[in-house]
């Protein structure tokens, strides 16, 4: 009950006037670092960090974490109408909300995109008010072994579930850890597969890749074409917002398994990326409309993005309540808490009451207004689709270069962008899923470091994956899932038999 | 690379293009696995050494390589066409200038080479009027100067002209 009266009193300190303006203000500037790709929101925290050091700390730990918001809902948008995610966890919502666009249905794809991405945060929030010192503690049971099972069930899920070949998904998936291993390795401090270019030592960042293959590679598809648009007829009006919601509740098992996925990889921390893909293939496999995902399945929406917003939200939990960052974004907010002089961890609930229930007061209406001001932008978002390709593609092609350079600073990486780019092309059309390539490059390294880790603390023996209950049965859902298929077809062959 | 004729048009075939990527891919595993040995494989003082991951991913590439490139020799694989030629020839369209994009913007600055190119691009591909051209071509170096370098402050290659414009 005490959490109760706290959280009112948190609602009363976010909706004094000025906390009201810096969270409508937050919001906006998250959804155009959103939208904008390369400018991720750990990147857009970070960059508008020094505006806040002149406000209270609440009003500041407000304005970034409803830009935050923001970037989680703009990471959308480009998603649906270009197949650029602008955030790596949008990456699974261009499966089926880039077809729809295609389609003609770019409002419902991105009204169900915002409705399902406040769902998952709502969630989320409900979770940190209601369980956050039992949920905190169970994470702290988490070791390199568990952290490496949640990966491995993550890559095993996208091994079994994918609908391309098995073989074409590995050699992709494998492509994309080896590139991740490029540079300096994390953990004895030497430099691997550089071959002694320079350019090399930072190692491919995933955002070069993913603007690469998606940005760059699906112009290149749609110039085969020709240089007719097709997503030209989307209309979109407050009858296609409302249509959509009355379409939504269908998915509420969807959503609500989202929901659960999405805070337990936010929370251990896992992460929104993997999230959203566990999350989609799931559902993929689960759903009675499985078979439609990735040709402009509403459903194929609703998952991704309840789980990523559900996760990116759970993330902020460790973070206030053992100082534990579960994302990038909640690591440079926590930098941002240090430097107000504030501790996150157990004892900031106790000695900055204000301040952390102030914050998650500013978590359900962030959220509630961040919804509304995307849902009113919708008809100016999708009126982009009207502008003709030969005008559309350059700018693209341009901001696709801004954001490659803006990542490190360096001409480099826009000519590996230009690379993916022609290997995304040439991989897509092979059938090979780029998805598991990116996925393997975002979580490669921590994949790598969580099983190194392991197998120093069991010298060497790889029974430490399967040393306790609990990283024994995460380990066993993933080879489940890896060899899904095989599973399914023994049981159609088990049932196809005559009885004796 | 071998061509195929479908009748009214010609371009790749889907099997070559298929058996090709498989090859590069196995080599790309090959060098992955080389450059594993050199950063060492084994047990070291804190425990496994640099290269013993990337080595056995190295492997794992060279052997769904190889099992891509058994699927794509096979009598019943997928047959077809890649592209055809005017098709790749749109594509290369887009890719060839891009480069010239990429490769001049050290030289002459993001925001020149990007007026030329989105101009390029829209005059010779789109046909579209002179002012219209130079409407778009201006207006979006214009608009991301002000929202990247002035609202974000994040900074963007510049050349010659805009050190002259004290930009």
């Amino acid at each position: 009950m005490e959490e109760i009266a706290n959280l009112f009193h948190g609602f009363a300190v976010t909706l004094e006037p000025f906390n009201i303006m810096v969270m409508v203000i937050g919001i906006v500037l998250g959804v155009i670092i959103g939208v904008l790709p390369g400018l991720g929101g750990a990147n857009g925290v970070a960059i508008l960090l020094p505006l806040t050091f002149s406000m209270p700390p609440t009003s500041a730990i407000i304005m970034l974490s409803c830009i935050y918001w923001g970037a989680l809902f703009g990471g959308a948008v480009t998603s649906v109408l270009f197949n650029i995610p602008g955030e790596p966890w949008s990456v699974a919502t261009t499966f089926d909300g880039y077809p729809m666009a295609q389609q003609g249905k770019a409002g419902e794809a991105l009204t169900a995109a915002f409705t399902s991405s406040f769902v998952g945060a709502l969630f989320a929030v409900i979770m940190i008010t209601l369980v956050a010192p039992l949920v905190a503690s169970f994470a702290l049971r988490f070791g390199p072994a568990e952290k490496f099972a949640v990966y491995f069930l993550a890559f095993c899920s996208f091994v079994g579930l994918s609908k391309e070949p098995p073989f074409k998904t590995i050699a992709s998936m494998m492509i994309g850890f080896a590139l991740a291993a490029v540079g300096l390795d994390s953990i004895t401090g030497q430099l691997r597969l550089t071959f002694g270019y320079t350019e090399l030592l930072n190692g491919f960042d995933f955002l070069i890749a993913v603007i690469g293959l998606f940005g760059i590679g699906e112009i290149l598809l749609t110039m085969e074409e020709g240089l007719a648009f097709r997503g030209g007829n989307a209309k979109i009006d407050l009858k296609v917002v409302l249509r959509t919601w009355m379409s939504l509740p269908r998915y509420w098992m969807t959503s609500l398994r989202s929901c659960v996925i999405g805070c337990w990889m936010g929370i251990t921390p896992a992460g929104a990326t993997p999230a959203s893909f566990m999350s989609y293939g799931i559902a993929k496999r689960i759903s009675k409309n499985g078979r439609n995902f990735g040709k402009g399945e509403i459903e194929g929406i609703v998952a991704p993005e309840t789980a990523a917003h559900a996760a990116g939200t759970a993330a902020l939990l460790p973070m206030l309540s053992l100082g534990v960052p579960g994302s990038p974004t909640a690591a440079v907010l926590l930098g941002g808490l240090l430097i107000w002089g504030l501790q996150p961890g157990p004892m900031l609930f106790v000695e900055q009451k204000e301040f952390v229930w102030g914050l998650i007061a500013s978590m359900y209406l962030g959220n509630l207004v961040g919804l509304l001001i995307v849902l009113t932008c919708v008809p100016l978002l999708a009126a982009i689709l009207r502008i003709p390709f030969s005008i559309i593609a350059p700018v693209i092609l341009v901001l696709c270069a801004i954001g490659a350079y803006s990542v490190n600073n360096s001409t480099f990486d826009v000519a590996m962008m230009l690379v993916f780019g022609v290997l995304g092309y040439v991989l897509k059309k092979c059938n090979y899923p780029l998805a598991p390539l990116v996925l393997a490059i975002v979580l490669g390294d921590k994949a790598e470091e969580a099983f190194r880790q392991s197998l120093l603390s069991s010298q060497g023996n790889l029974g430490v994956f399967f040393s306790n209950g609990l990283v024994s049965s995460i380990m066993v859902l993933g080879l489940i899932a890896l060899f899904w298929s095989l599973i399914q077809e023994g049981f159609t062959r088990l049932r196809a038999r005559p009885a004796l | 690379m071998s061509t195929q004729d479908t009748g009214s048009s010609t371009g790749p075939s889907y099997r070559s293009v298929e058996v090709g990527l498989a090859i590069l891919i196995m080599a790309f595993g090959a060098l992955v696995v080389a450059g594993s040995i050199s950063a060492g494989i084994r047990w070291g003082a804190e425990g496994p050494k640099a290269g013993f991951f990337p080595f056995y991913i190295g492997l794992a590439i060279i052997i769904s390589g190889a099992i891509n490139l058994w699927s794509g020799i096979k009598p019943d694989s997928q047959g077809g066409l890649f592209a055809e030629w005017g098709q790749l020839r749109q594509v290369l369209s887009v890719v060839i200038p891009t480069a010239i994009y990429v490769g001049s913007m050290p030289f002459i600055g993001l925001y020149v080479a990007s007026i030329v190119f989105i101009g390029w691009f829209m005059r010779w591909l789109g046909k579209y009027s002179w002012p219209m051209v130079a409407a778009v071509a201006i207006g979006m170096p214009v608009f991301t100067y002000i929202i990247f370098e002035k609202y974000f402050l994040v900074p963007l290659p510049k050349g010659p002209i805009e050190e002259w414009l004290n930009l």
